[in-house]
């Protein structure tokens, strides 16, 4: 394990949670804000599972401030993997953006149960994911 | 009651890429474009608003055009500086204080997509660092979602830039120049799925320099006038959808497009079925689509069949959109793109569209123009012109 990308943006423990937070409405929101818009905002453990609400790949690589592969120094494109990424709404909760794992592009559709997990991101640092169900449960297997 | 305005100028230095001058160089040359469409000279200007987004503060502009002590507002508003410029140019003209006032945008950018800061956004670094923090994954996500709510295919997404393209080659002012072909626009490397490519438009650099009046002076000038009827700037409203959001409400939210146009037909007392030609925001062929809807010239869906049938395009039968190639063709300085929509409409509006001008109707030339501009951090401006 690496260390977090932001120590507080998941719980810490077996099963970790994407840390938002709730409003003194009621709303729950991400991420946590902070200063002093974090003034009467509870953290707020979020929902480990969710559904897919839209998604993309990113096919080439970003500039700064992007610190993942093919990002470090004498990197470069080639080093460079495309990812998936979406919009993962957690019910009554709120719709949170997310790395996809453990899926292909062309199995992405609205609605699919994913799961929330860690994965490796850099040398340095872990960060957050959503995977599918039924990749999380032959993982398990 | 406020007094009408009327656009009496418009300038432009071609968008593309012109190494031999600065952003406000070309701001400048932008400057004496409109001036000299107007019949004016620098001196005769009262106030100016102007600004870049990347090139520098639009004020410093007078060391070139001459030092005539005119207030000089920098306008530094992302995306929407030249929709903001120009509704701060109307307003010093509506208010009865001027009777001439320039509204400048220019910009030079860097090749490749825009690169933005996290903390510039009020957002955590993570954001940025895990590659989460890109514009063009925004566009992407929305139009992706949007395809399958709304039935929206591929194929209508290539249309958009097989058409964006098209328009370019007939407009002096456009950097691409040459058509495209759908099957070579959907074969495109993928740039965030399902956006290739060529369904996204690039940075790049130009300027615009629109010059409004008073009645009056229009009157006491003999100037060839295109009347403002309405310019609306929205900001989002709670639980939008906008670029760089790591979190959205599970409410739907309000759209700032919507909120803009429907101000804007409100003020001009007109509806989307009067429009005679429309330039909307299409940093990618996607946001064209679903602005279509957003300002309310098709229902959520129906785009599909517009696209199908041409009804978009120039001489399309029913709304020409993006008649200079828009954003796609043009690409994107970001201080100058919204008034190259304004500056699109108004040489249409005077029937000074060349190869690419909207055809007569019924023995009459486009009466309405109509003009949005949408970007970060959720935010939409509208112009309604008219040819009185």
């Amino acid at each position: 394990m690496g260390e977090k990308i932001d120590p507080n943006l998941w719980s810490d423990g077996a099963e970790p949670h994407l840390m938002g937070g709730k409003l003194p409405s009621g709303e729950i929101v991400f991420p946590m804000p902070v200063g002093d818009a974090a003034q009467g905002v509870e953290p707020y453990k979020l929902s480990r599972r969710g559904k897919l609400w839209s998604w993309t790949e990113q096919g080439f690589l970003p500039k700064e401030p992007y610190e993942g592969p093919g990002s470090g120094p004498g990197e470069g494109p080639p080093d460079f993997q495309p990812y998936l990424l979406g919009y993962v709404e957690l019910p009554g909760e709120v719709i949170v953006e997310s790395r996809i794992v453990d899926a292909r592009l062309e199995d992405l559709h609205l609605g699919m149960e994913l799961e929330f997990c860690i994965v490796p991101f850099n040398a340095r640092y872990d960060t957050f994911a959503f995977r599918p169900i039924a990749a999380a449960e032959s993982k398990a297997a | 009651m406020s007094e009408n305005v009327y656009i009496i100028g418009a300038g432009i230095h071609p968008f593309g890429r012109t190494e031999s001058r600065s952003g406000r160089e070309q701001g400048v040359y932008a400057v004496r474009e409109a001036l000299a469409d107007a019949g004016l000279d620098w001196p005769d200007i009262e106030c100016a608003y102007g600004g870049s987004a990347a090139a520098g503060n639009a004020d410093i502009m007078v060391n070139e055009l001459g030092l005539t002590s005119l207030p000089f507002t920098n306008v530094a508003n992302g995306c929407a500086t030249g929709g903001s410029a120009l509704a701060a140019s109307q307003q010093a003209i509506a208010s009865g204080m001027y009777d001439l006032a320039l509204a400048v945008g220019f910009d030079k950018h860097p090749r490749g997509a825009f690169n933005a800061k996290p903390a510039d956004y009020g957002l955590p670094e993570w954001y940025g660092q895990t590659g989460m923090m890109l514009t063009t994954q925004f566009f992407a996500l929305k139009i992706q979602r949007y395809m399958q709510l709304h039935g929206i295919s591929r194929t209508t997404l290539g249309r958009v830039a097989e058409k964006a393209f098209r328009n370019g080659t007939i407009t002096p002012h456009a950097w691409r120049r040459s058509p495209v072909d759908l099957e070579t626009i959907m074969n495109a490397p993928m740039i965030n799925d399902p956006l290739t490519k060529y369904m996204f438009c690039s940075p790049a650099e130009g300027a615009v320099a629109l010059i409004l009046a008073s009645e009056k002076k229009m009157k006491e000038l003999g100037a060839d006038g295109v009347k403002i009827r309405a310019v609306s700037v929205k900001t989002r409203p709670p639980n939008s959808f906008e670029v760089f959001q790591a979190g959205i409400s599970i409410e739907e939210g309000g759209k700032p497009t919507v909120l803009a146009s429907k101000a804007a037909f409100e003020k001009a007392s007109v509806g989307p079925e009067d429009i005679s030609v429309a330039q909307l925001q299409d940093t990618e062929s996607g946001a064209e689509i679903m602005h279509m809807a957003e300002n309310g010239f098709c229902k959520d869906g129906e785009q599909e069949e517009w696209l199908a049938n041409g009804w978009t395009e120039i001489g399309g039968g029913k709304l020409p959109v993006n008649t200079d190639g828009g954003c796609l063709a043009c690409g994107e300085p970001i201080g100058a793109s919204g008034l190259r929509q304004v500056y699109e409409n108004v040489q249409q509006l005077r029937q000074r569209g060349g190869e690419r001008q909207v055809p007569e109707k019924n023995g009459k030339g486009p009466r309405l123009g109509y003009s949005h501009v949408y970007g970060a951090p959720g935010l939409s401006a509208v112009a309604i012109l008219e040819r009185e």
